[in-house]
Formats: C-alpha cells, sequence, structure tokens
C-alpha cells in the first residue's frame, strides 16, 4: 500500500510540535456536531499558528508533525476533521493511543516515524510512504524509516475502516 | 509469567496475548456519553440493518459532559442517545448521575478483572479498582456496542516502585501530577502497574485520582493492584464474587521504574502542559481569579471534604470564583448528609450537579482570557478549559488558594 502526496510539517521556530492535543486539533466547542463535512473548517482551529489550515489543505495531503500527537481526548471528530479536508495520512514521531486506533478505524493512515524531524521536509515537498514495509522516499530516495503497520491494522486500513472490515470478515 | 493486562486478555480473549500482538478482545461493559454518543448511534443505523446492540444489559450511555445540556447541540445529542436506547433496551445513567467512569464503579456494573470501554480518554481510571476500562472513539464504540468486542494491540508493561514514604503534607493528586512528571515519553502505549506502601495505603477515592492521571502520563492503562478496602467495595456494589487479578511475582515487565517519594509534597502543573510540573513552594505569588474543585480526578466524597475541611468557617478571598461540582449524585448526597453543601455555601462557593463541569464546555462553565484558574481536573492545554491559564492541583492547594487570592499550599 503506497500513499504519495504533498506534505505539511507541523513546526514552530523550526522544529515539529509536540503534544498536539485533540483540542489544538478539534476545540471541545464544536463537539456537538456531527456532520463530519463541517468539521473539516476546525481543524488546528486551536493550534497556533496553524489555525488557517482548513484553507491551505488540499486533497491528499500529508501532515507531519511531533511526538505524541492527538494526545488527549477520544473524540473521533479529531481524526473526522483531516479526513474531510482529504489528508490522505499523517506521520509523527508517536501518537497518542487513543488517536492511532481511531485513526486506524476510519482509514486514516498512521506513520509512526521516530527520525521524521531528520527528514529535512519542508512545506509542499511531495514524500511516498510504503505503509507496510515504513519506507518514506522523497525523488525516489528513502529519506526516512518508519514502523510498518501490523497486520490487522493494515487490514482495516484496506478495507477502509472498521466497520467495512467487519464486513469483509 | 503474565503481568495485569496479560491476563485479563487472556480471560477475555481466544487469540495467543502476547506483547505486540493484535488480539480480539470481549468486552464486559460497554458505554458512550453525551460527548461522541450521537455518533455511536449514527454509525451503528448507518453501518447495520436492526439488531444493534450485542447484549443490552452490559451496553450504558452515561451522560456527563455537559449536565443539563447547556448547548442546544449537546441536548439534541442527548436526546439522540436516548431515543436509541428507549428503542434498544438500553439503560441511560442521565443528566443527574454523575460521571460515567465514576458511575460504573458506584453500581457496581464494573468491578476486578472485568474489561469495559467507554468514549472518556479517562476510561482508564478503571485501573483503580484493577479493572481494564479504555477511552475510545465513535467507531470503536460502535463496534463493540454491536459486537461485544474490539481489537487490542497487548501493550508491554511498565512496572512503577515507589520508594520510601513521605510525611503527612503529600495527597494522591501530588503523587500523580509527581508520575505525569517522572513517567511522561517513557510510557507511551504502555500499561503500568504501581507498587509501594505509598500505594497500598490509597483509599479508593486516591487509587481513583492517580489511576485518571496515566492518560497525561501517555499510557494506556495504569494498574493499582486491588486491596481489601476496594474488593469489599466493589462486592457489595457489584453484589457478586469476583476474582481480582494480581500480576505474578516474576511477571514480565518490559522495564522497571523507581520513584522516590519520600520527598513529595505539594505539587502543581503549570499552564499548557500537565507535565511541566513544579513544587507549589517554588512559585512566585500568582493571583488567581477562578478556582476549580471537582473532575473525575478529584470529585469524591474524600477530595470535596478535603476542600471543606480547609473552608469551613472561612471565606474565600475577594473577586475570586470558586466553582465545585462533586463527581457524581452520590457525592452530592454526602455533601447534603454531612453538612458539607452549607458549609461550602458559606464559604462563598458556587456548588453545580454532578457531572465533569469544565472539561467539555461544561455546566460549570470556561474561562475568559487572561483570567488565571487553579483546578483540580486533569488537563490543562491551551484552550481546553477555555482561553485563560490553568493551573492542576490538589483540592486542598485548590481550597487554600481560594481563601488566600493566590497560587499557595496549606498552612501547616
Amino acid at each position: 500500500m503506497r500513499i504519495e502526496g504533498r506534505v505539511w510539517v507541523i513546526e514552530k521556530d523550526g522544529k515539529l510540535i509536540d503534544d498536539i492535543d485533540t483540542d489544538m486539533i478539534y476545540h471541545n466547542k464544536y463537539l456537538h456536531i456531527t456532520d463530519k463535512n463541517e468539521m473539516a473548517k476546525y481543524a488546528f482551529s486551536n493550534l497556533e499558528g496553524w489555525q488557517d489550515f482548513p484553507e491551505k489543505a488540499k486533497e491528499g495531503d500529508i501532515i507531519i508533525a511531533g511526538e505524541n500527537f492527538g494526545c488527549g481526548s477520544s473524540r473521533q471528530h479529531a481524526v473526522d476533521c483531516f479526513i474531510a479536508l482529504g489528508i490522505k495520512a499523517i506521520v509523527a514521531k508517536s501518537f497518542g493511543a487513543i488517536y492511532k486506533r481511531n485513526a486506524i478505524n476510519s482509514g486514516l493512515a498512521i506513520v509512526e516515524c521516530k527520525d521524521i524531524d531528520k527528514a529535512g521536509l519542508k512545506n509542499g515537498d511531495v514524500i511516498e510512504i510504503d505503509l507496510e514495509r515504513g519506507d518514506i522516499k522523497k525523488d525516489g530516495k528513502t529519506i526516512a524509516k518508519a514502523k510498518p503497520m501490523s497486520p490487522v491494522q493494515a487490514a482495516i486500513y484496506r478495507a477502509g475502516g472498521l466497520f467495512a472490515y467487519a464486513k469483509s470478515i | 509469567m503474565p503481568t495485569i493486562i496479560e491476563k485479563i486478555f487472556r480471560k477475555h480473549s481466544e487469540d495467543r496475548v502476547e506483547v505486540g500482538s493484535t488480539i480480539w478482545l470481549d468486552v464486559d461493559l460497554r458505554t458512550a456519553r453525551d460527548f461522541a454518543g450521537a455518533q455511536v448511534v449514527k454509525n451503528l443505523l448507518e453501518n447495520y440493518d436492526g439488531d444493534y446492540i450485542d447484549d443490552p444489559s452490559k451496553t450504558f450511555f452515561t451522560f456527563d459532559c455537559n449536565a443539563p445540556a447547556n448547548t442546544i447541540g449537546y441536548a439534541n445529542n442527548q436526546q439522540i442517545c436516548r431515543e436509541f436506547a428507549r428503542k434498544n433496551g438500553i439503560k441511560v445513567f442521565d443528566v443527574n448521575r454523575g460521571i460515567g467512569s465514576h458511575v460504573v464503579i458506584e453500581e457496581g456494573l464494573a468491578y476486578p478483572g472485568i474489561t469495559a470501554v467507554g468514549t472518556d480518554s479517562h476510561f482508564n481510571i478503571l485501573g483503580s479498582i484493577g479493572a481494564f476500562g479504555q477511552g475510545m472513539g465513535d467507531v470503536d464504540i460502535a463496534f463493540v456496542f454491536k459486537t461485544g468486542k474490539t481489537w487490542f494491540e497487548v501493550p508491554p508493561t511498565v512496572k512503577v516502585n515507589f520508594i520510601g514514604m513521605p510525611d503527612s503534607r503529600w495527597t494522591a493528586k501530588d503523587l500523580a501530577l509527581l508520575c505525569v512528571k517522572e513517567l511522561k515519553g517513557k510510557v507511551l502505549g504502555k500499561a503500568i502497574e504501581f507498587y509501594g506502601e505509598i500505594v497500598d495505603k490509597l483509599s479508593l477515592a486516591g487509587r481513583i485520582t492517580l489511576a485518571s492521571m496515566v492518560t497525561e502520563m501517555g499510557g494506556i492503562i495504569g494498574f493499582i493492584p486491588p486491596n481489601e478496602e476496594v474488593i469489599e467495595f466493589c462486592k457489595r456494589r457489584a453484589n457478586k464474587d469476583m476474582q481480582p487479578v494480581y500480576a505474578d511475582k516474576d511477571a514480565n515487565y518490559e522495564e522497571e521504574i523507581d520513584i522516590d517519594v519520600s520527598n513529595l509534597e505539594p505539587l502543581i502543573a503549570l499552564p499548557g502542559n500537565p507535565a511541566n510540573v513544579k513544587r507549589v513552594a517554588d512559585l512566585p505569588s500568582i493571583s488567581v481569579d477562578s478556582v476549580f474543585i471537582g473532575s473525575c480526578t478529584n470529585g469524591r466524597e474524600e477530595d470535596i471534604e478535603a476542600a471543606y475541611n480547609i473552608l469551613k468557617g472561612k471565606k474565600i478571598a475577594e473577586n475570586v470564583m470558586l466553582k465545585i461540582v462533586p463527581a457524581t449524585r452520590q457525592v452530592w448526597q454526602y455533601m447534603l448528609d454531612k453538612g458539607i453543601m452549607k458549609g461550602l455555601f458559606d464559604a462563598g462557593a458556587i456548588i453545580s450537579h454532578a457531572a465533569c463541569g469544565g472539561c467539555a464546555s461544561g455546566q460549570i462553565g470556561m474561562t475568559g482570557r487572561g483570567e488565571v484558574q487553579i483546578s483540580t481536573s486533569n488537563r490543562n492545554f491551551k484552550g481546553k478549559q477555555g482561553e485563560g491559564d490553568t493551573y492542576l492541583a490538589s483540592p486542598e492547594t485548590a481550597a487554600a488558594s481560594a481563601l488566600a487570592g493566590y497560587i499557595t499550599e496549606v498552612e501547616e
């Protein structure tokens, strides 16, 4: 399974931001919203410097972030808002455990890569990710190695999410 | 030899349970809150044709985020859950009952050794009674409602040994804050087991406080091996015999971490990150505008009574708002019976319905820009509790600060 897309490097002062919590991704004041398309406009709406992300992001883009991305609450909104924007994958040094599950269950690719900050990525670079092997490439060259998806996670992702997966088994 | 989580999983799965493997887990207790509950219903209706609930006797809604709803959005979502619950024979613990993760303990629905899930990132609070609890998103929870199962990657376990015993100035919240500071980054995606004299001496309320902040440590769950008091309480509430799960002596831990608690004293997390923990004594004088006492971390009888013991017969500082939110209706009852309600009222407190209160734009209100709040809850990320700055501390430190008008620990 391969994903190719343009990256957004979520950084501040030249460093990937760590501990981006679910309130920064999708603030609790919008939790009553149940229409996924409406969630799109609030993605990163409480993350300083990135409030305009929904206007800038395009279908197929990839997010690059630091440690413990998506820590905090169990809200699915924090995943759904990116899916609604057309984001195809999130590459981070590590993820909050619940966030990781929520993303996989909804068919959003989660890529754990300890060394992604050393890959020298800039906004707009195009990368290619092999989810099962963990290879991250730019211009055909491997720039970082990610943790490969586990077989169950890969199966759920390939099916397009948990409900679709459950119907397929 | 298996750790606590591995033992619980072995009893709840047909798959081979080993660290790193992904298993299908049978879930004994399945809950959803007013937060995300409506999406759980939506997921069920969109993905299945009738027959939505595997076992209604194991499935519950618990409303606690906004009790009663203070926005039309929340009101609508609660009503969606209520109507779905009526049609499908599911019990609702409605807006008068309190925080779901506490209610399931009080009601005897959760007890040592079981597996439970809810749409609450602090559902791992059930580690306080030696049960497996896990917060999950609405897709996961809908799937569990329908099938009774969930997939789970078996995490490694870290054993935390508390060394020494502090003097009388510590609280369970100080212990929890110390753990967030010491364990942050070391336990991400892992289970924890807590051991040591200090843990043995924790009451159920203290265990809830410690277990609740494992989420902020980055852990999956923190188990506190149940003692006699906890087992007796759970037996009485569940009205059944139960077999608590303990790790074998030579259990297979990924790592052991020793934390010296002999000098534990009042601690506080500075605004923005629960892991940015300092000694209260080291802070400069910081004026407070509001004080919040409650939440799933510090909303038990013992927590509110500790604040009451500091506040009774006194008045809070002028221009300070003191907001008190008991975790459950049972705690409310206790406050009424013991005269705590009147004492807190006389001290100048605002007392609200049993619920979460502050964390999810709840009924007790948010902070405004520039407002300084000291809170007994568990998270203070920017924007979480409003636009102000939130410090995290114990009920004792919060109450003392309400009296003084600035952040301070309890006077000796």
